[in-house]
């Protein structure tokens, strides 16, 4: 366990719910919900889900700390904005469910091995690298995410689409060793180290 | 001087050699019909999509959007920007809506932007290319254009979330939105309005992660097609259009069908309506043929 997740731990004792408001994209609409389960109705992949959005509200204002953060409810959420549009209480459930997810991992308790975890961490170490997200890089890394024999497996499972794509000219060897990258690639780093530095800090400061 | 212009969004599988380059080919020929010019925004970088969340907190992924927002500011000063994938419009009207409403991220973006010589206004609407045409330009003048009416071509409007939700078309509803099958209409062809799964997610970029939960929601989406008798399925979404075309030979295998559904762009549809040839209309991008397109094209 991290030495943050031990800091705001003794810093937020019981009070979960405070600790998710201050911390956690949007949490300071947690308290809004009024227990409805419309949102729960509503996820797509909501049979997978151990816990669904208004389950996941009330266990945070139970103060249900590591059920909540070690879950990987909210790794399942596709983003697709039916919760948002349909809640009576207009509560950001989408980016409630991103932003425990990123708080969780940053607290080193998101669940290991949770594929989605995975991936959408592939996808910003991908996309910051360039500026640009490398289709072909983000597949490759998606496939061996695994380890490799894994890796051989599932790709040759996707070989058919693979090969379907390069045929329609939707994929391109070639961005394995170049591809699309932004042109001011230091400022745009420096852009996000910077963005970075200013959450970390604020982060750090609630941690007391 | 081209009737209307604005600065362009592409976003990332929009690229050469990348998933969605065949949209971008039938945005530009529909664009070219249309009179529309879209200016790229210079340098622009990846939105993170919906799914950067695992490895950037709010305020990096705010910046994202932040800098291609300050970068049209800039360099198309006074254009709207209008994004065609929904995940890039979405990111990045979400960006500006959030920095409106919170002035110390506001000026937090702005500490980061300013590490790379930007500076954001915020100032500039963010439109989808759907709102461009529905809004902007209307049904009647799309209408005027069309040369080879799409007749005898049954199609699903399958308008999937995000470029439904949370934002979505003015005066559309969220559970039934309209306006694809009236653009379906408009072109000569036959629209389902019934299409029960036209708003049904696709799995998005966990059809990645979560392939096998994901498959299983596609198939509902091209099964409800087949039960209307569509012959095609028509979306405005990159993410959907990928999920619903690529996957039919392993839905296939798992589930016993024998789908065959193409799935185009409203810019492919448009492209052909308008008279361009197959090649503009990036028919040639269908991993799944759209075979009567085709032959309205070389007709
Ligand atoms: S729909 Fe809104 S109010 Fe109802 S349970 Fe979900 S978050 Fe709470
Ligand atoms: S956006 Fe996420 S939380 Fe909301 S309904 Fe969709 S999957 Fe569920």
């Amino acid at each position: 366990m991290s030495e943050l997740n031990q800091q705001m731990i003794e810093q937020y004792r019981t009070r979960f719910l405070q600790e998710v408001e201050a911390n956690v994209e949007e949490g300071e609409w947690v308290k809004m919900c009024m227990q409805c389960g419309v949102c729960s109705g509503s996820c797509p992949l909501g049979k997978h889900w151990a816990h669904p959005p208004q389950e996941i509200f009330m266990m945070i204002r139970a103060g249900k700390r590591e059920e909540v953060l070690t879950s990987d409810s909210m790794w399942m959420c596709t983003s697709c904005y039916n919760c948002i549009v349909r809640c009576p209480r207009g509560l950001p459930i989408t980016h409630i469910m991103h932003g425990l997810a990123t708080y969780a991992k940053r607290l080193g308790l998101a669940p290991k091995n949770q594929p989605t975890a995975k991936f959408a961490q592939l996808f910003w170490d991908n996309l910051v690298k360039k500026g640009r997200v490398n289709e072909l890089k983000l597949g490759l890394s998606l496939y061996f995410m695994n380890g490799f024999g894994e890796g051989i497996k599932v790709a040759m499972k996707q070989q058919a689409i693979g090969l379907g794509m390069l045929r329609t000219k939707r994929m391109n060897p070639m961005e394995v060793v170049g591809g699309h990258a932004v042109k001011d690639l230091d400022g745009f780093h420096k852009m996000i180290r910077k963005a970075q530095e200013l959450e970390d800090a604020r982060i750090k400061q609630n941690a007391g | 001087m081209a009737k209307r212009e604005y600065s362009f969004y592409p976003g990332c599988s929009s690229q050469k050699g990348a998933s969605s380059s065949n949209y971008l080919r039938s945005v530009k020929a529909m664009c070219e019909e249309l009179d529309i010019q879209l200016n790229d925004i210079p340098d622009w970088n990846c939105c993170s999509a919906s799914i950067g969340y695992a490895g950037g907190g709010e305020l990096p992924r705010l910046a994202l959007s932040a800098r291609n927002i300050a970068l049209s500011e800039q360099h198309n000063a006074g254009q709207e920007i209008v994004a065609t994938c929904a995940a890039c419009w979405l990111a990045t009207r979400e960006t500006s809506e959030r920095l409106e409403e919170d002035e110390s991220l506001f000026a937090e973006a702005n500490q980061a932007l300013a590490e790379a010589g930007l500076k954001l206004k915020n100032e500039t609407p963010i439109k989808h290319m759907c709102e461009v045409l529905v809004e902007d330009i209307g049904y009647d003048e799309i209408g005027e254009k069309v040369k080879k009416p799409l007749e005898g071509i049954r199609i699903a409007g399958y308008v999937g979330c995000q470029t439904n939700r949370p934002f979505g078309i003015h005066g559309e509803s969220y559970e039934n939105p309209m306006y694809l099958d009236k653009l379906v209409d408009t072109l000569g062809a036959e629209s389902i309005p019934a299409y029960e799964k036209k708003v049904q997610c696709c799995g998005g970029a966990l059809a990645f992660s979560e392939p096998e939960k994901s498959q299983e929601m596609i198939k509902g989406i091209i099964e409800a097609a087949y039960d209307n008798g569509a012959d095609m399925i028509v979306t405005p979404c990159p993410v959907c259009q990928m999920n619903v075309e690529v996957y039919q030979d392993q839905i296939n295998e798992t589930y016993g069908t024998k789908f065959k559904m193409p799935v185009v762009y409203y810019s492919t549809l448009m492209t052909v309506a308008f008279g361009r040839s197959a090649k503009d209309a990036a028919l040639d991008g269908q991993v799944i043929p759209a075979k009567q397109l085709e032959a309205i094209a070389n007709r």
